[in-house]
């Protein structure tokens, strides 16, 4: 699908916080061994960071890059699932940061891991039908796992924001785009509950697989496309494997998707994963190269895009730092200073 | 509940856009907004955004903090001389205390300044850290992709998706 009126990304930034924890160390806490460890090391948020936070610098980056005034945004719509209030909107805080407001759309979106590809697609209509001239799209997640689960070695914290608009002024046109949804409950938080439950393998063929890899096939067959027509893809990382499977199970090759592969050095970045590989490939693709995208989100379904870039991309990507700057920019802590951290300790 | 909000909502300029103040009469800038140039004595005060870039004018490390800062020490706070002139107090942020020395460098971020207690507000505002980098040439793509080679490894005992 995509709109009557060609629509893109106008500008892109990316923020992940500087503490890093090693999946070993996680290990060594928990007498796991360290044998197949499904990442090297996640991003840990810091004592005064959240998805709000993140979200406002990946979008002061997204503006640096667009050069548009932030009064023209009509929507600003943050995905993520570890939103800091249960109600009040993080899109507010964000759009009033930004200066934004008044005149503006706001609302927080949730999709496990998809929700910040699901306000791109929305976003995509919004723009594409006229109602607005901008809209400022952003995934983010500080994700959460508890002490000692699978989920634990990978849940990271970063954001992504798109500053997307006509075709005209993209860096990256979208080509097309589908969603691809079913029930299916591999993943889900409960009110009130501080960590999420997972259905273990469950969240793997049925969930995880089916989903990318047959949103990924409908739309190469939609654009009667295969993966060597394409210079770049990004796909929802979990762990270092998955990702890497399913592009593998669509025809793409290790490089495709190494600029776009974080989630070794950051982790699963949840709502941020996809969105955050997509602004790394952005740092280094060219004029005219194709970038395939599919997300994935718990619940379940599956948001994939076929973007191609611009000229414009070549000025615009100098004017903020590039994501890998907030990749290489890591103090390591071990298990006692994360559990600080992240909030694990019970202070009373 | 604590009342707080109106305060806090009053400032959202000051504390999340760098929001201070520049003279119609004179030019001076100030931070945060007052009602008189403290230079002319003029009441024709205009909102003026600050860049947020700015240098340690002096700094020192809060190992008591006050009520509400708890959890956040030990902490630096400096005097952080903005390009465009005035002086601003906040803390630092992405920063060893060791590692902190006057005339550093400092970009202004938004941060979480606080919790008003377990069910109450969270107050935002400017914090300043070291820069993250410069924009670059654009030129990073051997670099990225020597740093993010997939990992080939050992078959992991569960894998989890979400």
């Amino acid at each position: 699908m995509k709109p009557n009126r060609p629509v893109g990304i106008v500008g892109y930034g990316a923020y992940v916080p500087r503490f890093r924890i090693k999946a070993a160390e996680i290990a060594r806490v928990w007498g796991a061994g360290e044998g197949g460890l499904p990442i090297e090391e996640k991003a840990v948020s810091g004592l005064d960071e959240d998805v709000i936070s993140m979200s406002i610098e990946a979008a002061r980056n997204a503006l640096r890059r667009a050069q548009i005034d932030p009064q023209e945004i009509g929507a600003v719509w943050v995905g993520s699932e570890s939103h800091p209030y249960a109600v009040k909107p993080s899109s507010t805080l964000v759009a009033e940061a930004i200066e934004a407001t008044p005149l503006v759309s706001a609302a927080d979106w949730q999709f496990a891991c998809k929700a910040g590809t699901e306000a791109m697609q929305a976003a995509f209509g919004y723009i594409g039908s006229g109602m607005v001239h901008y809209a400022l799209a952003i995934g983010a997640d500080t994700a959460q796992g508890r002490p000692g689960d699978a989920l634990e070695y990978t849940t990271g914290a970063g954001a992504a924001a798109f500053i997307l608009g006509p075709g005209e002024e993209s860096l990256a046109v979208l080509e097309e785009s589908l969603s691809y949804v079913t029930d299916t409950p591999d993943f889900f938080r409960r009110p009130y509950m501080h960590y999420p439950e997972h259905g273990n393998r469950f969240t793997g063929d049925p969930a995880y697989f089916h989903h990318s890899v047959t949103a990924g096939q409908k739309l190469l067959e939609q654009l009667g496309r295969t993966a060597k027509d394409y210079t770049w893809a990004v796909f929802h990382q979990p762990n270092v494997k998955f990702p890497s499977k399913a592009a593998q199970m669509l025809g793409f090759s290790p490089e495709q998707i190494a600029p776009g592969l974080l989630v070794g050095q950051i982790g699963n970045t949840y709502a941020g994963a996809s969105p955050i590989g997509l602004t790394a490939t952005l740092d280094v693709a060219q004029p005219g190269d194709r970038i395939f995208m599919v997300s994935f989100g718990s619940g379940a379904g599956s948001d994939a895009l076929s973007l191609q870039v611009t000229d414009a991309i070549v000025e615009r990507r100098k004017r903020a730092a590039p994501t890998l700057a907030y990749v290489k920019r890591r103090e390591e802590v071990d298990y006692a200073t994360y559990a600080r951290l992240r909030g694990k300790l019970q202070m009373a | 509940m604590p009342m707080e909000l109106a305060r806090n909502w009053r400032l959202r300029r000051q504390r999340l856009s760098l929001e201070g103040a520049q003279c119609a009469a004179c030019g001076h800038l100030v931070f945060p907004t007052r009602p008189v140039c403290p230079k002319c004595r003029s009441r024709q005060l205009q909102p003026y955004r600050f860049s947020g870039r700015g240098e340690v004018y002096s700094f020192s490390t809060v190992y008591e903090p006050p009520a509400g800062f708890e959890g956040y020490a030990p902490y630096t706070v400096a005097q952080v001389r903005l390009a465009e002139g005035p002086l601003v107090t906040a803390q630092l942020t992405d920063v060893d205390a060791d590692s902190v020395y006057i005339g550093m460098k400092v970009e202004m971020v938004t941060r979480k300044l606080f919790e008003d207690g377990e069910n109450g507000l969270l107050v935002y505002g400017y914090k300043f850290r070291p820069p993250v980098m410069a924009p670059t040439n654009g030129h990073v793509s051997a670099d990225v992709l020597a740093h993010t080679e997939p990992q080939h490894e050992a078959q992991a005992p569960v894998l989890v998706a979400n």
